[in-house]
């Protein structure tokens, strides 16, 4: 098992148990792999790669409101391909193709160095369509860099409120992105 | 939006979680209370229960349907986790004891009595009754399914349909009068398809991500 493997399953068994600083650790290091993961994915079906970050965050957020179907006696890497295939199919075939594309060796492979941060529009085109406190809070939070508490503060809405918001938010914005 | 910005907002969504398997017993509980409500209000046991309740043939369809209630759901979980084999020839053992039960029948009952067993009395009662017993153990399933993630959501709502099939024909099964293994290959199968039919149709619209 690689040490890939066993950090990512720390930082997820932690991120399971409520751990946020792990989360995110978690999230940061599956980023990456999921770059160039969608890139290869696209280069091999033969389509354009400048919606490859797109693909990456829908990714993410199927990771995100998934992340409870993880057996943590199974290794990490597996469940991550899984999912990863299911997003890229389901995306590739939105976009009317209907292809077979393998996603192997997704946490043994090496990143590539990003460059600089890409651009993705589908979430932020998806945001503006949420009901009003969803988009705000998600707002708040994902683009201004409030916490929970800022964002309660700054809504006057309670911090329960927020991270009902905000779940109801991302699952929203999920939802949107498949169809 | 950019990426960073994605994971900053996903991170703060960060709070623990319960595993399916965790929430299972709970969904299970809460849908056979439904039905058997639904049983006592619309069915009730059979008359005689007290004076068959230690036959073989009786007995046995209680063991055939929760065996595979309790079959279904295991191989419902494995197809709500990616990555996971399916361990789908699990399902294979409720239909061979229901084969080796009907073997018995055959073997032991003259061929005189086949047709008789094997229409029994209650067959339209019997598909009626173990659907609607079914619905609401299907019901809490797929709320079960919506918080996994099934590659193919309808092959999961099928697989639903019959551990919720299973668990409806076992209520029903204290009710009905008809205990040969040939009635309930014919009637008790055919009530669990329409609800294993119901599951994919609803498996296919609900439990997609």
């Amino acid at each position: 098992m690689s040490d890939r493997e066993t950090e990512l399953a720390a930082l997820l068994r932690a991120a399971n148990a409520g751990d946020a600083a792990a989360y995110a650790r978690l999230l940061e290091a599956v980023v990456p792999l999921l770059r160039m993961a969608a890139r290869r994915h696209l280069v091999r079906a033969g389509m354009d790669t400048s919606d490859a970050e797109d693909l990456v965050q829908e990714t993410l957020l199927a990771i995100h409101l998934k992340r409870q179907t993880w057996d943590p006696a199974r290794p990490v890497g597996p469940w991550l391909q899984a999912i990863v295939r299911h997003k890229f199919v389901d995306a590739l075939r939105r976009r009317g193709r209907h292809v077979h594309v393998p996603v192997d060796d997704l946490v043994d492979s090496l990143p590539a160095e990003a460059a600089e941060e890409p651009v993705a529009h589908e979430v932020a085109r998806h945001l503006g369509g949420l009901p009003r406190r969803q988009r705000d809070v998600v707002q708040a939070i994902a683009v201004d860099g409030a916490s929970i508490r800022d964002a309660a503060a700054r809504l006057a809405i309670t911090e329960g409120a927020v991270r009902v918001a905000l779940h109801r938010g991302l699952a929203a914005l999920a939802a949107k992105l498949r169809h | 939006m950019r990426t960073d910005h994605l994971v900053r907002s996903l991170a703060a969504d960060g709070a623990a979680v319960r595993r399916p398997e965790a929430v299972l017993p709970a969904a299970l509980i809460a849908g056979a209370l439904v039905s058997a409500a639904l049983f006592a209000a619309f069915l009730g046991p059979r008359a005689d229960i007290a004076a068959v309740a230690t036959a073989p043939r009786f007995l046995l369809k209680f063991i055939e349907t929760l065996l595979l209630a309790a079959t279904a759901s295991l191989v419902m979980l494995r197809l709500a986790r990616p990555g996971a084999r399916p361990a789908g020839a699990l399902l294979l053992l409720a239909p061979a004891l229901l084969a080796a039960a009907i073997g018995v029948e055959l073997a032991t009952v003259p061929r005189e009595g086949w047709w008789m067993n094997l229409t029994g009395k209650n067959a339209m009662v019997c598909l009626v009754s173990v659907p609607l017993l079914s619905l609401p153990v299907l019901a809490a399933l797929l709320v079960v399914l919506r918080r996994g993630a099934p590659s193919r959501p309808w092959a999961a709502g099928a697989v639903a349909g019959l551990a919720a099939g299973g668990l409806g024909a076992a209520l029903y099964a204290a009710h009905c009068t008809d205990d040969s293994p040939l009635f309930v290959a014919a009637w008790y199968t055919l009530a669990i398809a329409l609800v294993t039919a119901a599951g994919a149709l609803l498996g296919g619209r609900l439990l997609r991500w």
